[in-house]
C-alpha cells in the first residue's frame, strides 16, 4: 500500500493546490454535463488520484466536455475545470504503464 | 545666395533612410508570413476599387483624424489628431512648399543630389529658403506654422496627460520603462525645437504669426545669431534622428504599424497565428495607449492589471518568455470590452486562442459515447398544436440545466404565447462546444458540434430559441444549421410582445438589467431586452452598460482564475449595476445568474422569469 504512485496528483497538487480543499461532496457529479450520458464524476476523479488510480482516473477525464458547471457549482470553489485540463496536459501514458 | 547643403542634415536623413527600410522590410515579412490564402486576399484588395476606397477613408479616420479616439474621449482624441495631422500636413505642405519655393529653382544640379535633397528640403525647407513676399508664398507661411501650433499645442497636452492623467479622464495609464520615457522625450521636444530653429532664422527665411511674430521677435527679442540658430537647426536633426533610430523599437512603432493594420483588417483577415502576420500587425500597431486597463474587469484585483491586454500585447512583442504569456492568455476572462474600447481595433482575443490553440494536451478527450446517443429525450407538451403551425425548437444548453428557474419560465412562456414548441434538451443536453473551443481544444469542440447539429437537425424545426448566450455565440458563428433561425430567448420574447402574444401587466417594480458580453458585445443585442423590461418594469440605469457593461465574474473564459479573484469582479459588477437603487437584477445568462445570485444582496432574475411574473401578477 505504501508505494502507490502519487506522481500525477502530486504534480496536480502542486499547479492547483486547491484540490485538497475538496470535501467530496458530489455537487460536481450531480451537475456534470458529461455524466448526463456516461459515469464522469469529478468526485471519482479526484478519489481516483488521491489513490494512484491514474489510468481510470484519465477514462473518465477523457469523457469531460469542459462545460465548467462542476466549478460553478462546487461548494468550495475549487476550479475543477482547470483541474481537468492540467490533467490532460501533464499526464504522460508510457510513463504509466 | 544660401547653400543648398549643410552637415546638419545628415542625422536626420541617415535615421529616416534607416526607418523607411526597417519599415518596409517588416511589412513584407508580415505579408510573406500570412496564410497563403490570406496573402492572395490581401494583395487583391488593394487593387479593388471598392476596397481601395475604404482604404482611403480608413486610413484618413484612423490614423490621422483619430475619430474612435474623438468619440471616447475627446480631449485625447484632440491630442491625437493635433500631433499627426499636424505632423502630416506639416509633410505635405512642407513637400509642396519646397517644390514650389525651392533654393534648387533654376540651378544645375546633379541628379542624385536632387534626390538627396527631396529628403531633407522640406523638413528644414526654412534653412534653406529665403523669405518670399507673394501672397502665395506668405499662404504657405502661414499654413506651416498653423500646423506647427497644432502640433504643439497636442504636446502640451500629452504632457499634461502624463502629469496628471485623471485630467484627461484616465484612472490608470500604462507604466513605461526608460527608453520609452526617452523616446517620448525625444518626440515632445521636436516641434518646440523646430519652432526655436525656425524662429532664431525668421528674419532671413521668413515665417508667419507663430515664428516670426512671436517667436523670432519675442524670443530671440529680435536678433539674429547665427551660431546660436546652427546649434538649434542641429539639435532638430539630432531630435529627430533620435526618434526615427528608436521608433522601431518602442511603442510608436504603432503609426506606421497602424496603417498597414487597417489594410490587413478591411481585406478581411484575422490573426490564426499568435505570433506571425496579422498577429504581427496587431501587436505593433498597439500604442499602449491603456484604455484597455481601466475596463478590464481584472483590474478589480490588485494585481491582476499586469494581465490586461497591453500588458499581454507587450509581453509577446518583447518575446517575453512563452509562460508568462501563456499565463496571462489563460487568465483572461475573453469579456471582449479591452476591444470594445481599443482605438486601433486590435482583437487580443483571437492572439489569445491561437495562443491556446498552442497548448499541448498529451490527453484527448474521447466522446465516442456520443454515438450512441440518437436522440435528445425531448418534451412535447402541446401535440395538438403541432397540425397547424410551425414548430418552434427550444435549446436550453447545459448551463441553463444549472437554472432550472430559467427553463420552467421559459416553458411556461412557450404555452402562454401558445406556441407549437418543442424542449429538445429538457432531459440534459451535450455542451454547445464553445467552454471547449476556449480552452483551445478546437477539435474536440469541433465533436460536440457536430453531435449537437446533427441531433438538431433531426427535428426539422426552423426556428431556435437559446438560453444561454454561450450557446448563442458558438451557435451563430460555428454551427451549420443551413435555414434554422437561431435565437436568443431575449429577442424571442421580445417579438412575441411586439407581435401581441403576451399580455403583460406592468409594475413599478425597478430592474437593473446587465448585458452578457457574448450576447452584447458580441452581437449588440443590447435592445430586445431593454423593450422586454420596460414593458414590465422600470429599467435603472447602472453605472456602466451596454458594450462597456462589466463581466459578471464568472466567465467560462477564464482558464485559471480562482474564486477569490472572480468574487471581487462579481461584487464591484454588482455595485455598478445597483447604482439606482434597483429592486431586483435581470440578467439574460444562466452563468451571470448563478454568479450574482451567489453574492448579490438584493435578488437576481433572468429575464424570462420576470416576463412569467409579469404574466402571472
Ligand atoms: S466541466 Fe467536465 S466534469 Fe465539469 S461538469 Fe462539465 S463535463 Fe462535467
Ligand atoms: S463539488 Fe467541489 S467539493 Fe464537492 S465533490 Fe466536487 S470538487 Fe469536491
Ligand atoms: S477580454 Fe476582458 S478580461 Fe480579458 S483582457 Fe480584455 S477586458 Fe480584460
Ligand atoms: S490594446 Fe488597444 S486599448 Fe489596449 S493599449 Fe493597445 S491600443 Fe490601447
Ligand atoms: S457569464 Fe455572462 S457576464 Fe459572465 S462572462 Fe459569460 S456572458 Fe459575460
Amino acid at each position: 500500500m505504501d508505494n502507490v504512485d502519487l506522481k500525477l496528483f502530486n504534480k496536480i497538487e502542486a499547479l492547483n493546490p486547491d484540490i485538497n480543499t475538496c470535501m467530496a461532496c458530489g455537487l460536481c457529479t450531480a451537475t456534470c454535463t458529461a455524466g448526463n450520458f456516461t459515469d464522469m464524476s469529478f468526485r471519482k476523479i479526484i478519489l481516483m488520484l488521491q489513490r494512484g488510480k491514474d489510468k481510470e482516473a484519465i477514462e473518465l477525464v477523457k469523457k469531460c466536455m469542459m462545460c465548467g458547471k462542476c466549478m460553478m457549482i462546487c461548494s468550495r470553489g475549487i476550479n475543477t475545470r482547470n483541474i481537468l485540463l492540467s490533467i490532460t496536459r501533464i499526464y504522460n501514458e508510457e510513463q504509466n504503464i | 545666395m544660401r547653400p543648398i547643403f549643410d552637415p546638419f542634415v545628415l542625422p536626420f536623413v541617415i535615421s529616416m533612410t534607416f526607418v523607411l527600410l526597417y519599415c518596409i522590410i517588416g511589412m513584407i515579412r508580415i505579408i510573406f508570413q500570412l496564410p497563403k490564402e490570406d496573402r492572395r486576399k490581401f494583395l487583391r484588395s488593394l487593387i479593388y476599387p471598392k476596397s481601395a476606397l475604404k482604404n482611403f477613408r480608413d486610413l484618413v479616420n484612423d490614423c490621422l483624424f483619430h475619430t474612435k479616439i474623438w468619440k471616447r474621449k475627446p480631449l485625447l482624441g484632440y491630442m491625437h489628431m493635433s500631433i499627426a495631422l499636424g505632423w502630416f500636413m506639416i509633410i505635405i505642405v512642407g513637400h509642396f512648399e519646397s517644390i514650389t519655393f525651392s533654393p534648387l529653382r533654376g540651378l544645375e544640379v546633379p541628379f542624385m543630389q536632387k534626390m538627396m535633397s527631396n529628403l531633407y528640403l522640406p523638413i528644414f525647407f526654412r534653412y534653406f529658403a529665403i523669405e518670399e513676399l507673394s501672397l502665395k508664398a506668405q499662404i504657405f507661411s502661414f499654413l506651416m506654422d498653423f500646423f506647427l501650433l497644432m502640433i504643439i499645442s497636442g504636446i502640451f497636452i500629452a504632457v499634461v496627460k502624463k502629469k496628471k492623467p485623471k485630467k484627461v479622464g484616465m484612472k490608470r495609464v500604462t507604466k513605461f520603462g526608460i527608453k520609452e520615457d526617452m523616446v517620448r522625450l525625444s518626440l515632445w521636444t521636436i516641434f518646440p525645437l523646430r519652432f526655436l530653429a525656425e524662429s532664431s532664422i525668421a528674419n532671413i527665411a521668413g515665417g508667419s504669426f507663430l515664428t516670426k511674430y512671436l517667436g523670432f521677435e519675442l524670443v530671440f527679442g529680435g536678433n539674429y545669431n547665427e551660431t546660436l540658430s546652427m546649434v538649434f537647426w542641429w539639435l532638430y536633426s539630432i531630435d529627430l534622428a533620435i526618434f526615427m533610430t528608436l521608433l522601431p523599437f518602442s511603442r510608436y512603432m504603432h503609426i506606421p504599424a497602424e496603417a498597414l493594420l487597417i489594410l490587413l483588417r478591411n481585406a478581411g483577415l484575422k490573426t490564426t497565428e499568435p505570433r506571425k502576420g496579422y498577429a504581427v500587425a496587431e501587436i505593433y500597431s498597439c500604442p499602449s495607449c491603456g484604455l484597455c486597463i481601466d475596463v478590464c474587469p481584472m483590474s478589480e484585483v490588485k494585481d491582476n492589471y499586469k494581465n490586461t491586454a497591453v500588458y499581454f500585447i507587450r509581453n509577446i512583442r518583447k518575446g517575453k518568455r512563452r509562460r508568462d504569456v501563456k499565463n496571462m492568455t489563460e487568465k483572461c476572462l475573453m469579456c471582449g470590452k479591452c476591444i470594445e474600447v481599443c482605438p486601433l481595433g486590435i482583437e487580443s482575443l483571437n492572439i489569445k486562442i491561437a495562443q491556446r490553440k498552442k497548448t499541448y494536451y498529451k490527453i484527448k478527450s474521447d466522446f465516442s459515447y456520443l454515438e450512441r446517443l440518437q436522440d435528445y429525450k425531448t418534451t412535447r407538451p402541446q401535440d395538438d398544436l403541432s397540425a397547424h403551425s410551425q414548430k418552434t425548437l427550444y435549446f436550453a444548453g447545459c448551463m441553463s440545466h444549472l437554472t432550472p428557474k430559467i427553463t420552467r419560465s421559459m416553458t411556461k412562456i412557450f404555452k402562454l404565447a401558445n406556441e407549437n414548441f418543442e424542449f429538445l434538451d429538457a432531459d440534459g443536453s451535450i455542451c454547445c462546444g464553445r467552454p471547449m473551443m476556449l480552452t483551445g481544444k478546437i477539435n474536440e469542440a469541433k465533436a460536440l458540434i457536430a453531435k449537437n447539429t446533427e441531433l438538431i437537425k433531426k427535428s426539422g424545426a426552423k426556428k431556435l430559441v437559446l438560453s444561454c448566450p454561450i450557446c448563442y455565440k458558438v451557435f451563430k458563428e460555428e454551427y451549420q444549421l443551413d435555414g434554422i433561425e437561431i435565437l436568443h430567448h431575449t429577442q424571442y420574447i421580445n417579438e412575441l410582445i411586439e407581435n401581441d402574444k403576451l399580455n403583460i401587466d406592468r409594475s413599478d417594480k425597478r430592474y437593473a438589467y446587465h448585458d452578457p458580453c457574448e450576447l452584447g458585445r458580441a452581437f449588440g443585442i443590447y435592445d430586445e431586452p431593454r423593450n422586454v423590461i420596460d414593458n414590465i418594469g422600470l429599467l435603472t440605469q447602472g453605472k456602466s452598460d451596454r458594450d462597456m457593461s462589466a463581466c459578471c465574474g464568472g466567465s467560462i473564459g477564464s482558464l485559471t482564475m480562482s474564486m477569490e479573484e472572480r468574487d471581487e469582479i462579481t461584487k464591484n459588477t454588482i455595485k455598478d449595476l445597483t447604482l439606482n437603487q434597483p429592486d431586483e437584477i435581470v440578467t439574460a445568462c444562466p452563468l451571470c445568474l448563478k454568479t450574482f445570485a451567489r453574492l448579490s444582496p438584493i435578488e437576481v432574475k433572468d429575464i424570462a422569469e420576470i416576463v412569467v411574473e409579469g404574466l402571472e401578477g
